[in-house]
């Protein structure tokens, strides 16, 4: 059914009772040309794409918990892409763009909200970085700007420019950057992978894979054995226990990244603000909450949960930029586990076993690259290899030292 | 007073009358009071507006579960958006405002939005909205985000402050009802130090409902035991300090209020503990569940233990004529209460076909009672006005109809299983109670691998008092046993076991209501989520707990579902067709109740924030007029501009005095680690790439340290003090950051080393000498020998300078003469003036940062953070000298030799000269024409640092180049973010080539 302004006027003379699933209650069949583990955004994405643009839809997607219930249900919502080296902003930049028709596309609300995005530059160092990001940008088609001080108070007037220990200097301004409703992501592309046909099945774990000669055959699940052509690994936190049953390592670790919410208040910020010198960023969701997000965890770990010096500090670093928040309140805080590499970037690999593919490594910025990495994913499951955007971020630059390091540019969690 | 202010109210002073405005109006209330008890007092029906539909909200609870009586409170320095009436304790001059309306709390535009309510159904925006596309931006969200939200921002700094502090405890019981203060008792009597915390302003919890405890009245026994609690020593009693959350191992945080109920009182406002418990006693209590019928979110139903709360704890009576909705024994006691008061009770309806001997009690007293009935509806304009009345079990035809003014529902309790839950207690659905109640089979562990948590009494399901008390004192008993006590024998105390009928659990009310009944029942007041909004989302497949919380924003609300998320998972569960556990629980999440952000960052704000670190000089610079610049946490003078003078005329001026004269630099802030041990030579072997064994003693080596990955981290002068005694110089930023790196190595690879290491950076004042008269205003100041063969290049020396016990370094990182002399972090002040003076008719003058910046890119040295950023390896930038061959390994070596490492393509250091003499842009890219697969243009290398040089008066830059060493000569070009274009030439880096050190 195509949603529409109408379709809830027709709705509501019936009492709501007419409305369908918005994707449908699937068993598993025997067989699929290709499955991707994880009902996440990126699984999902990939699902839909392979779908969409490779006409690939014999294809069922298996969800451990509850689709979305991972990193793509507990971000800060954030969508940028000006980052600094040139395959990153390639990706994002292709994700950022899938963004703005993605609710025309999905015929679904996502809300994606282009309300700009600054990264505050609070250093002479930071200011020497964010001018350096501005030339690598300008050069890879994506938009930025490096804005003064006055320009910032403008667009945001409830930062404290002048604060006592660290001024605001500048900012680095993507002003198509922004936000949108993360579990409508999730949502919308679960119900456009099920119009296509495809199996969205919940409450199915992966407890094996199956090979023969090197070549995938299938997997074993808590609902049985499902064989396919071509397997997907998409978990996020959890890439590390698959590929294990794939039998490869991956270089990643696994932390707790936290964020938070304050009680709703009426609109007073306009625009995403990250503040990588101290740690922190925010922006206010369309319910009113300020929306907080700070550094992962010092330490490996797979409980969600975290701790809490790392609240105080974040806190305590938004207290200095928006002194406004002082009186405001903590709703509620929550972690979501990020893999990690060591260079900060992803991988959309090939793996050691024929036919199986992984996409994990976004860490603490995988959000925003769900439309863009799902294309890319699917595009190397349909051809069998990585196309341009993914190209660089196979697990052999690891071996060769062909890193993507963007700490350079983001020294924060985001 | 008002009319509604009746006898009674054991929590309240009458002889105290306070004054208190709302939405501007004068009211009076009683020293005790809540804003809640005040408003009601006042006959303050309608108190707010809810998220979605604007609909007119009253007062429900008396707790912090409160979804509706959210108030603005106070003004400027002191506002605070989202206060809950409820808890908000009432203070003479209290200033609060209702929230969410416009133009007015009784007028309010926002009301159309219930207007349209049925086509404003869960989930509805992710249905519309979509087309055209820029209205998502322009039009739709910004009318959604002004009419979301709730309070009012805050417009100014907080005028408060808040403190930290720390405890660590063996039993910390978090609630000081029956049930917790026995606990305490157990525990303190047993000798464990324990923090007992109460969130409200009184000891006792529901103390008007219980009974006789050993033989005393409950008053009696709670004042004689926290009297007993405050005597032990070992013992702390909190009131007004909420136990916000459980963290893993016993990590508590628990908020105490100091002032919020006297705003003019001394001290912080909010004090956070935190606090690490050997054992946690949750005594948290439970709340009271709404019922779902039609109409129930009218101004004037509220919970039947908050008509009593308000009653009996603050003479005030929400309504003359109250209909009692019930299906348990609990809301009898409501009746009794209203009874008491004299207070008229048309109708007790009991969803319990037979409710035993609690109704023969209401029956003696004089009540009615109408078993087996529920609430067809309740209506009202604006607040309740009639109820009618049908059979639970129909489809809500109305068999009778009464004029009322308050509707108390008791829809039976859940438990307050939140701290159990936090740290990973799991949960059971018990069937006769119908609750959550924690599993004791599944606790959440604390460090040392056992059970950290207990609920007790209410907390645990046990709601009568006498199992209260005796879980209490027996959790008591456990807390203070596991924490390595030995518990004397002794009886707790005791109270008579009450029976009470079970609860027969009501989801729906009526249970066979149609749809449009169900969408009118509220189960999330504030948020505005309906029964038929749970089944809807249910039917769209949005079916796990999480995706129909999501979806329809039930418990999502400030509240987070305290108050109506069971009622909500019921009814999913309903739909589903599924037994209640099978569908379970959102996840519970820290803070308890919402946590404020000031009190989050305690005492580290303003100047505590990230305190400045200074040099013993820094003081002289102010004075000289410093411009400053942060360089991690220290300031650092940037420039000394004089009167009259900019910035970049003060940074040249002080280039060429240096390169002519003398300069003054204050090096104290570059990091100083002591690296010491019979292992320590082997230990730098590793961490520089260079050889530091085999330096003298005496002598200074420039050592380069890279990451495991082979890129290059720091860098700095490694002087030998003795045979096993290094001093390792590090960047200013870095200081920390290797130290740690050091430690990390020797704590998990080389444990076994015997090294240790220590950051003395502060211990030491250190001034570089610099310029061609270096080695004369050294002189000039008398002491040791400083000429060419008493100290060469590259060593050091200790001695006497101008009286200060002094060691002097004979570096440089200017190419000029230098001299860097470290004393005592307390003789820095001192041997600066002394520099300045001896220096006087040398041409003296003191140079910032950027001045060092520049003179040593002028003589092609490189800075870590500008060169370097984390993908630069030693061999980009000419560096192989630094890196020994002699060496079988150092950190980085093994992955300097991976592929793309030793890769000829990689962009190397060079100069880079513009062609019109200006100064290239920072960060920009020298490009190819062509572009790549992702239609990026091609970049063959960029710019790494660019300055001004005085001396060759022309700007220069250092850059990365793609075979840059081997193109010298060659001119790239460099586009600017604004379209223009520099060119420049590849040349050496090394600009200025005279002079020396």
């Amino acid at each position: 059914m195509r949603y529409s302004a109408f379709q809830i006027v027709r709705q509501a003379l019936r009492g709501h009772q007419g409305w369908p699933r918005a994707w449908g209650e699937a068993t598993a069949k025997p067989r699929y040309d290709a499955i991707v583990i994880g009902a996440g955004g990126h699984g999902l994405a990939t699902a839909y794409y392979l779908g969409r643009n490779h006409g690939v839809r014999n294809v069922a997607i298996l969800e451990k918990g509850w689709l979305g219930g991972g990193n793509t249900g507990r971000n800060t919502t954030i969508i940028r892409s000006n980052y600094l080296q040139d395959p990153s902003a390639a990706i994002y930049e292709k994700s950022r763009s899938l963004y703005e028709t993605l609710s025309q596309e999905l015929n679904y609300n996502i809300m994606f909200s282009p309300r700009g995005v600054m990264m505050l530059a609070q250093t002479e160092h930071e200011v020497r970085g964010y001018r350096r990001t501005a030339h690598a940008n300008a050069l890879q088609e994506v938009q930025t700007e490096f804005i003064t001080p006055e320009r910032v108070k403008e667009l945001c007037p409830i930062i404290e420019t002048r604060g006592p220990r660290y001024p605001v200097l500048g900012a680095l301004w993507q002003a198509r950057g922004g936000t949108a409703r993360h579990d409508a992501v999730a949502w919308g592309y679960a119900r456009g992978c099920a119009e296509m046909g495809m199996d969205v099945i919940q409450q199915c774990e992966v407890t094996g894979i199956r090979s023969a000669n090197g070549k995938v055959k299938g997997v074993t699940t808590t609902k049985g054995e499902i064989d396919c052509d071509k397997l997907a690994i998409v978990v996020a936190g959890h890439s590390g226990v698959l590929a294990e049953m794939a039998g490869f390592r991956l270089p990643i670790e696994s932390l707790a990244l936290q964020a938070l919410v304050s009680e709703p208040i009426k609109p007073c910020m306009d625009v995403v603000v990250m503040a990588n010198t101290v740690h922190g960023y925010m922006s206010q969701s369309d319910k009113g909450e300020m929306v907080i997000g700070g550094g992962a965890d010092g330490y490996n770990n797979y409980t969600q949960r975290g701790s809490f010096h790392h609240i105080e500090e974040t806190v305590r670093a938004l207290i200095e930029t928006f002194p406004m928040i002082s009186r405001l309140k903590m709703l509620r805080m929550w972690g979501g586990i990020v893999d990690m590499t060591g260079d900060r970037s992803p991988i959309i690999s090939k793996t050691p076993m024929e036919n199986v593919f992984i996409n994990c490594g976004w860490g603490t910025g995988g959000f925003k690259a769900i439309p863009g990495s799902g294309w890319a994913t699917a595009e190397m499951v349909a051809k069998g290899a990585p196309g341009a955007l993914a190209a660089e971020f196979g697990l052999d630059r690891f071996r060769e030292g062909r890193f993507i390091d963007e700490s350079v540019a983001a020294g924060v969690a985001h | 007073m008002s009319a509604r202010r009746i006898d009674g109210g054991r929590l309240i002073d009458r002889t105290k009358p306070l004054r208190f405005t709302f939405n501007g109006r004068k009211m009076e209330g009683f020293q005790g009071d809540t804003l809640a008890s005040a408003l009601l007092a006042n006959g303050q029906m309608l108190v707010g507006r809810s998220f979605k539909y604007h609909r007119p909200r009253g007062i429900v609870t008396a707790g912090p579960e409160e979804p509706n009586a959210l108030v603005n409170l106070g003004k400027d320095k002191r506002f605070e958006p989202n206060a809950r009436a409820t808890t908000t304790e009432l203070f003479d001059g209290l200033e609060a405002r209702s929230q969410n309306h416009w133009p007015s709390l009784e007028r309010d535009i926002g009301v159309l939005n219930d207007r349209f309510a049925r086509f404003l159904p869960a989930g509805f925006y992710y249905k519309t909205f979509i087309h055209p596309r820029p209205f998502w931006k322009h039009v739709f969200e910004p009318f959604i985000r002004q009419s979301a939200g709730l309070g009012q921002a805050p417009r100014h700094r907080d005028g408060d402050t808040y403190e930290h502090v720390n405890v660590t405890v063996d039993v910390l019981v978090s609630g000081g009802g029956i049930s917790g203060l026995a606990a305490a008792l157990a525990a303190g009597k047993a000798g464990a130090r324990v923090l007992l915390v109460e969130q409200s302003a009184h000891w006792g919890g529901r103390l008007d409902d219980a009974p006789d405890i050993d033989g005393q009245p409950a008053e009696t026994w709670v004042a004689e035991t926290v009297a007993a609690l405050t005597n032990l020593e070992n013992v702390t009693v909190k009131l007004r300090t909420t136990h916000s959350g459980v963290y893993d191992h016993g990590y508590c945080l628990a908020v105490e209020r100091l002032t919020d109920h006297d705003p003019l009182g001394p001290g912080p406002r909010q004090r956070l503990w935190k606090v690490r418990a050997g054992r946690i006693v949750a005594a948290t209590g439970a709340i009271e569940r709404p019922l779902s019928f039609a109409g129930n979110d009218l101004p004037g139903v509220m919970l039947a233990a908050a008509v009593r709360d308000y009653l009996t704890g603050y003479g005030v009576a929400p309504g003359r004529r109250t209909v009692v909705v019930t299906n348990n024994d609990d809301g009898y006691r409501t009746a009794f209460a209203l009874k008491d008061q004299g207070l008229e009770v048309p109708l007790i309806l009991d969803a319990r076909s037979d409710p035993g001997p609690v109704a023969e009690a209401a029956r003696e007293l004089g009540l009615k009672v109408a078993p087996g009935k529920g609430l067809a509806g309740v209506s009202g304009k604006g607040r309740v006005e009639k109820a009618a009345v049908a059979a639970i079990d129909g489809s809500g035809a109305v068999l009778d109809e009464l004029a009322c003014d308050c509707i108390a529902m008791a829809g039976g309790w859940s438990p307050a299983v939140h701290l159990w839950s936090h740290a990973g207690g799991k949960l059971h659905w018990d069937e006769t109670d119908a609750m959550f109640v924690p599993d004791p089979d599944k606790p959440p562990l604390g460090a040392d691998g056992k059970a950290m948590v207990r609920c007790v009494g209410a907390a645990a399901g046990e709601l009568g008092a006498a199992e209260a008390l005796e879980t209490g004192w027996a959790a008591g008993l456990w807390a203070a046993t596991e924490t390595g006590h030995k518990p004397k024998r002794g009886a707790g105390p005791k109270a008579e076991p009450d029976e009470e009928t079970p609860i027969a659990p009501v989801w729906v009310m009526p249970r066979g209501a149609d749809p449009e009944k169900r969408a009118k029942m509220w189960l999330d007041y504030q948020n505005d989520v309906k029964v038929s909004d749970v089944e809807l989302a249910q039917r769209e497949g949005y079916e796990s707990v999480e995706h129909t919380k999501r979806y329809t924003t039930l418990g999502m609300a400030t509240d987070q579902g305290k108050l109506s998320n069971i009622n909500g998972l019921a009814v999913l569960a309903d739909a589903r067709g599924e037994p209640i556990p099978a569908v379970g629980t959102t996840t519970f999440r820290p803070p308890y109740t919402p946590l404020t952000m000031g009190a989050i960052a305690g005492e580290a704000r303003g100047d505590l924030f990230q305190p400045i670190r200074r040099t013993p000089m820094h003081e002289h610079h102010e004075r000289m007029g410093a411009h400053w610049e942060p360089v991690g946490h220290w300031r650092r003078p940037y420039a000394f501009p004089r009167s009259g003078e900019s910035v970049e005329e003060a940074v040249n001026r002080e280039i060429v005095n240096t390169r002519q004269n003398v300069g003054l630099l204050d090096a104290s802030t570059l990091g100083k680690i002591l690296v010491k041990g019979p292992d320590a030579a082997r230990f730098l072997d590793m961490l520089y790439t260079g050889m530091m064994s085999s330096l003298k003693p005496g002598r200074c080596r420039y050592g380069l340290m890279c990451s495991e990955n082979g890129f290059l981290i720091d860098d700095g002068v490694v002087a030998r003090i003795d045979e096993d005694t290094f001093l390792c110089h590090t960047t200013t930023g870095g200081a920390d950051r290797i130290h740690a790196h050091m430690e990390e190595w020797l704590q998990t690879e080389w444990w076994d080393w015997q090294v240790h290491t220590l950051n003395i950076t502060e211990a030491w004042a250190q001034i570089g000498v610099v310029g061609p008269k270096a080695r004369d205003l050294l002189e000039a100041l008398g002491g040791m020998d400083l000429s060419e063969e008493a100290l060469p290049f590259m060593s050091w020396a200790d001695g006497e300078i101008g009286g200060f016990k002094a060691r002097i370094y004979r570096i440089s990182f200017s190419g000029e003469l230098s001299y860097e002399i470290a004393v005592d972090a307390g003789h820095g002040a001192a041997l600066w003036e002394a520099c300045l003076d001896a220096g006087e008719s040398l041409g003296v003058m003191p140079y910032g940062t950027e001045a060092l910046h520049v003179m040593r890119a002028e003589k092609g040295f490189i800075m870590i953070g500008d060169e370097t950023d984390g993908t630069v390896i030693p061999q980009d930038l000419g560096l192989s000298w630094a890196i020994s061959k002699k060496k079988d390994d150092y950190l980085g070596k093994r992955a300097q030799d991976r592929l793309f490492m030793t890769d000829p393509n990689r962009w190397k250091l060079v100069g880079l000269e513009t062609l019109d003499g200006s100064v290239l842009p920072e960060g920009a890219y020298a490009v190819d024409d062509s572009k790549n697969a992702n239609g990026q243009r091609e970049t063959q290398g960029r710019v790494t640092s660019t300055y001004y040089s005085p001396s060759l008066k022309r700007g220069i830059a250092m850059g990365l180049v793609r075979h840059g060493p081997d193109r010298m000569g060659e001119v790239l070009t460099f586009p600017g973010v604004d379209g223009t274009e520099t060119k420049a030439r590849i040349v050496e880096p090394v600009f200025l080539k005279e002079a020396g050190a």
